[in-house]
């Protein structure tokens, strides 16, 4: 309890010291572009009502969770296709490494000429950004199934689907968990950026909408808001993340014990991916950083 | 009468880069039914290789491998492998129990309720059905080892291979897990191939032992182990026919080093 207390209170202490500082900081402001922060707060309830709930942030969260989804899944099924046929993966290589290198905002325009401004292009945008980080860490996690894992399903006759699911999936799941987390982070800032563009409602065409109108404190709101959002996802993906990977933390912190290190002093950075006796659990590549391929720079509305 | 598993002429040879290794140059040996035969060679041998041709795990070069008379051309389905790294080869994500009845879900003729009781007695007689529950990281070296065992067991081969599987545990560990294989062997009626490096082990353990030579690899000689059928590890071990066997073969494994032959131990 007394542990959990204390965990509480690393969490919220920085955040409560930047609020702090923010309010104290902007409590005699007038300028117009940084209301003080009691204003925004004060703004916040009358902003985000039961109807602009209803009908800007659902729909912006509809949009990021289909576009989400259908990157999950694009990408690990076409990830554990190129991961495990070699020929594949040479043939793939170049044609990925183009495509992951397009800024994924620089496609709204054209995926607007196929899809339209509706639903379907923002969910493609949003698709389209996310995939990239999921695909290359299943490609990777896949390639590096253990041989001696391998063999051991070979000789009991694990194949096909069976090995699909018990064995590459869940071998390459860490990774795989990987790739999604940083897809989360993209999808919440595609989802904004495709809401800028030919939209009539989300959070990021609301946004837009109260800085055009000089509705600052609203405009901040939304900025609050969309943060919170992050966190809530960031938190939710953890859970999922726990009880899926569970097995993996607890094989790491029983290779790092046999290891040798002293209890109590499990540093996440003394946690190596690699070069393990091969005896104490299966080594394994360190999940591939995507260089986030996202100019976020202002760039000119059209409209 | 027919042998259970007969290789005859084997040979691999690994091409790769301009280089060209004879791992395994032409081996012939056979194991019978119920027999346990131990393979023991200097490090480097190919043992894994052959081992790995015997499961059907590697396309030999030369020569075949007949399980019941028919030729072994991937994973037979009734053999099963019980590898030197456990730790990769048990199923971090699954628990013991799980681990143990992957394999009897692909035969498609066990019913839900055989599996349980496979997987049940086969921990059992490894002497673990209380880490059924337990993931295999959360148990000792030795007892993920038996995990691998009983994974085997509950799997009724008709041959077992075990591809120096103690070489990773301690001395300890090593003496209860080669009691073990003696117990399973006599209790179950099985049959073992059994590849080590360690000589003590394969005349410990083997009913009949044999020698290879170094690579690229021939048997050097086939020795049978006239050691009473009842073995423990205080009085066997000192026992002055296993000093002479044990000595025998660290001859021939020294002779083969250098190529050369060594007569019949006398007895």
């Amino acid at each position: 309890m007394k542990h959990l207390g204390l965990r509480l209170f690393f969490a919220l202490a920085l955040p409560a010291v930047l609020v702090v500082g923010w309010w104290l900081a902007s409590a005699d402001s007038t300028d117009v572009y940084w209301p003080p922060l009691r204003t925004i707060l004060t703004a916040f309830p009358d902003v985000w009502t039961g109807e602009r709930l209803r009908d800007d942030v659902l729909p912006s969260v509809l949009r990021l969770s289909a576009g989400y989804a259908s990157a999950a899944v694009a990408g690990i099924a076409f990830g554990t296709v190129i991961g495990s046929y070699r020929r594949v993966r040479a043939a793939c290589e170049p044609v990925l490494e183009f495509l992951r290198a397009v800024p994924p905002p620089v496609l709204v325009p054209v995926i607007m000429l196929f899809a339209g401004i509706g639903d379907t292009m923002k969910i493609a945008v949003i698709a389209s950004g996310c995939v990239w980080p999921i695909l290359l860490n299943t490609v990777e996690g896949v390639r590096a199934v253990d041989s001696v894992m391998s063999e051991t399903a070979r000789s009991y006759g694990i194949t096909g689907v069976a090995r699909l699911r018990h064995v590459v999936l869940r071998s390459a799941s860490p990774q795989i968990f990987a790739g999604l987390r940083q897809a989360l982070s993209i999808g919440i800032i595609l989802m904004v950026i495709s809401e800028m563009f030919a939209a009539s409602n989300g959070l990021g065409f609301t946004i837009v909408q109260f800085q055009r109108s000089f509705a600052i404190p609203d405009m901040w709101t939304g900025i609050l808001l969309l943060g919170l959002l992050g966190v809530l996802l960031s938190l939710l993906f953890q859970l999922v993340e726990r009880r899926a990977l569970g097995w993996y933390r607890g094989l790491r912190a029983a290779s790092l014990s046999r290891l040798g290190s002293p209890p109590g002093r499990r540093s996440r950075f003394r946690v190596t991916d690699r070069a393990q006796p091969s005896s104490v659990g299966p080594p394994r590549a360190r999940p591939l950083e995507t260089d986030a391929p996202l100019r976020l720079t202002r760039r000119r509305r059209s409209q | 009468m027919q042998s259970l598993l007969a290789v005859s002429g084997l040979q691999k040879v690994y091409e790769g880069s301009g280089r060209r290794v004879e791992a395994v140059r032409d081996l012939t040996f056979s194991v019978e039914p119920g027999e346990l035969v131990c393979l023991v060679g200097p490090s480097g041998c190919g043992k894994t290789t052959l081992l790995k041709c015997v499961a059907g795990l590697l396309a030999p070069t030369g020569g075949e491998v007949l399980l019941e008379g028919r030729r072994v051309s991937g994973p037979p389905p009734g053999m099963a492998v019980v590898f030197q790294e456990y730790g990769r080869s048990l199923f971090p994500w699954m628990r013991v129990r799980d681990n143990v009845e992957l394999p009897l879900k692909q035969k498609s003729s066990l019913s839900r309720a055989r599996r349980r009781e496979l997987v049940a007695e086969a921990l059992e007689s490894v002497g673990l059905a209380d880490a059924a529950g337990a993931y295999p990281w959360q148990l000792s070296g030795g007892m993920q080892q038996r995990v691998a065992i009983a994974r085997a067991l509950a799997y009724e081969p008709g041959v077992l291979l075990m591809d120096e599987p103690f070489a990773a545990v301690d001395a300890q560990t090593r003496a209860d897990l080669e009691d073990l294989v003696r117990r399973l062997w006599r209790e179950r009626g099985m049959t073992i191939l059994f590849v080590t490096h360690d000589i003590d082990e394969a005349v410990y353990l083997g009913e009949r032992v044999l020698v290879l030579s170094a690579s690229p690899t021939v048997v050097q000689e086939q020795l049978k182990i006239d050691l009473p059928a009842e073995r423990d590890q205080l009085h066997t071990r000192v026992a002055p026919r296993f000093a002479e066997l044990r000595t025998h073969v660290y001859e021939q494994i020294q002779a083969a080093k250098r190529g050369s032959q060594v007569s019949d131990p006398a007895g």
